[in-house]
């Protein structure tokens, strides 16, 4: 035991191992209080891992060439020892990453974890979400198949849509005038380095961030104003190792069952995780009838769809896309309530939030269906196409969550915050 | 270049899902029924693969299936020298653009992408139009440059369609109707499709039963584990009030 303590001193005074242990994980102080939601922070880590392990154990077998991709792809399923499972948990983890941080953000809008002294948290956070989106479309397109390619030859073309510099813009992004080996060969340069090294970088700031001002809670008041006077421990702060190690062990393991589940049974997910189309090799002379992203980002699709063209430019519905994350930003000062935690908030922001959410899923849904899902209205209407205009009363719900904010929170008939956590 | 950059932007939007209405009947396939695969390869390769390929699989994986290598080697190796080749085809991609004015396309994964149910539709669906280049068409691909290559099994089809009124409606039904029997009858070329789907959905993805089998078993090892881990943090709670 002696020579344990001997080695770690000597680690001790060359690096500050003992230090860090203690600052992030036994003497971090964490609320006593969090609930369900307060486990997707450490699942998301979790499938970052996993991403990144299986990530390159498929580098090693894939072929980033338009006339091998595909192929190297079946191969990998077929011909490599384990290469399926490995292929299954890279392409459900890319799915359920996105669950998971959808859930892990809507933690931060039910208890206000993005607002002061968090705002800065909060936009690392957005910044990952950012990162995660970009690394999802370059992966998308690694299997060569025939939504990869349509589906990266119309996210690029929104590119073209840019006033002036459009058509340029896009030709530089793919390097070809169409999406061809040479995007094909850049994409995976992103996706397996360029991008994953940011979003590293990105998760290291925003725990250094988190643990800097420490953990939000369910109540949403601040545990560090009411300490132990002797030791300076916060009265509601539990340390985080080992009592929410622990804790996340079993969310980890009720997180692996549900992964497996689907690795085992479904990786296809009924066409959602991975596309029927998909399996059709690239073929650039044949346009899919229905071009649908995958479905974490059918909401923005959606949105870019419902926005009608100006002058025969997709612009507007380009920078209406773009300001539909862009606007993500914005958050900790858009809020103005008195409270932070949707427990003490008033009817008028758990309406908003809900109406919020619903415009989500339906704006998630339709993104996922061709315009014309519904039919058409009568002439009353000019035969507008019901989806359409479903898309478009949505999206605008989705804006005023955002542009309404300053004022509804100010005007919400709060609670008053307990001075301890509840449990 | 510009228009075609914005024809390919707006495609999502102004082009309509096919608004094919045909129902397609359940292939009801057994993915653990080997007997039935086995039937299904041997369809598949005295028919399909001499136009198509199906470059992922390889002949010895069809051991899966209970089959010998000396088996698969005697009595399925037709496109290749040695069992451990994938089967590919000879026939040049050039000609065959212009024979049929279309690539027939690599049979790999066609489970995956068209369905069990469609490929089952698809096979017993052919019948003769004079106006096509092949004399062939199908109810679940119109104008499908395959022709009928199993019609001297199932016999020739044609199309009937029948229209009534309904509602002030004229409602138009699409019927075929055997016009020539062929060497089988319509419930042996059922059965004989169905094999052969249940082939083409094993080949799409040859680990699936295993993959069931292993999800089986981790499931069960990580319920087992949750107790453990429940336990633990039930015990380092305990300290929390």
């Amino acid at each position: 035991m002696n020579k344990v303590k001997a080695l770690l001193n000597w680690i001790d005074e060359r690096f500050p191992l003992t230090a860090n242990w203690k600052s992030h994980l036994s003497e971090y102080y964490a609320p006593k209080n969090f609930n369900f939601w307060y486990f997707f922070g450490s699942l998301a880590m979790l499938i970052l891992v996993i991403q990144i392990v299986t990530g390159i154990l498929l580098t090693m077998h894939y072929k980033p060439d338009a006339s091998q991709a595909f192929a190297s792809v079946e191969y990998i399923m077929r011909d490599v020892p384990w290469g399926w499972l490995i292929r299954y948990m890279h392409s459900t983890g890319a799915s359920l990453f996105f669950i998971v941080i959808y859930l892990h953000m809507f933690r931060a809008l039910l208890y206000g974890s993005y607002r002061k002294p968090r705002e800065l948290l909060w936009l690392f956070g957005v910044l990952i979400y950012l990162c995660l989106m970009a690394e999802a479309f370059f992966g998308y397109l690694l299997p060569w198949g025939q939504m990869s390619y349509w589906g990266a030859q119309v996210i690029v073309n929104l590119f073209g849509a840019v006033p002036f510099i459009g058509p340029d813009l896009s030709l530089w992004i793919r390097g070809d005038y169409v999406v061809s080996d040479a995007t094909l060969s850049r994409f995976f340069a992103f996706h397996v380095i360029a991008v994953p090294l940011v979003l590293l970088g990105l998760v290291a700031a925003h725990l250094l961030a988190l643990h800097e001002v420490g953990s939000n809670n369910p109540d949403g008041i601040e545990i560090k104003k009411k300490k132990d006077p002797k030791t300076g421990i916060p009265l509601d702060g539990i340390a985080f190792h080992p009592y929410y190690v622990v804790k996340d062990i079993v969310g980890v393991v009720v997180f692996l069952m549900v992964f497996s589940a689907i690795v085992f049974f479904a990786p296809e997910m009924g066409g959602y995780f991975l596309e029927y189309n998909n399996f059709v090799p690239a073929d650039p002379l044949n346009t899919p009838l229905h071009i649908a992203p995958v479905w974490y980002f059918t909401p923005f699709y959606s949105i870019l769809r419902a926005v009608p063209p100006l002058f025969d430019s997709q612009f507007p519905g380009v920078i209406a896309m773009g300001l539909s994350v862009m606007i993500l930003f914005l958050l900790p000062w858009l809020d103005r309530g008195a409270v932070k935690s949707i427990r003490y908030r008033g009817p008028i922001y758990k309406g908003a939030l809900a109406l919020f959410v619903v415009a989500f899923l339906i704006l998630g849904y339709l993104g996922t269906e061709p315009i014309n899902l519904w039919g058409q209205f009568g002439s009353w209407l000019s035969g507008a196409e019901r989806a359409t205009v479903a898309a478009r009363v949505f999206t605008v719900i989705y804006f005023l969550f955002f542009l309404l904010m300053p004022w509804y929170t100010r005007i919400d008939k709060t609670k008053p915050e307990p001075e301890r956590v509840t449990s | 270049m510009r228009q075609l950059f914005f024809a390919v932007l707006l495609a999502p939007l102004v082009v309509f899902a096919s608004a094919d209405e045909l129902q397609l009947d359940s292939a009801n396939i057994d993915p653990h029924d080997a007997i039935s695969m086995q039937r299904g390869a041997r369809v598949f390769v005295n028919y399909c693969l001499n136009c198509h390929s199906a470059s992922a699989m390889r002949y010895n994986r069809l051991t899966d299936l209970g089959l010998t290598e000396q088996q698969i080697e005697e009595n399925l190796l037709f496109t290749a020298d040695r069992v451990g080749e994938p089967m590919t085809i000879s026939a040049s991609r050039k000609d065959q653009r212009q024979w049929f004015g279309i690539e027939p396309p690599d049979l790999s994964v066609i489970a995956r992408s068209r369905g069990t149910d469609w490929l089952y539709t698809y096979l017993r669906t052919f019948y003769r139009d004079e106006k096509s280049p092949t004399g062939w068409n199908n109810l679940a691909f119109p104008n499908v440059g395959m022709p009928h290559v199993l019609w001297q099994l199932q016999g020739s089809q044609v199309l009937k369609t029948e229209s009534e009124e309904r509602e002030g409606h004229k409602v138009e039904h699409k019927k075929l109707a055997l016009e020539y029997p062929g060497s089988l009858s319509t419930l042996e070329y059922d059965k004989l499709t169905r094999d052969l789907v249940n082939f083409l959905s094993y080949m799409g993805e040859p680990e699936k039963t295993k993959r069931s089998q292993i999800g089986i078993v981790v499931l069960f090892f990580l319920l087992l584990f949750l107790v453990p881990a429940w336990l633990l943090k039930r015990e380092y709670w305990k300290d929390v009030h």
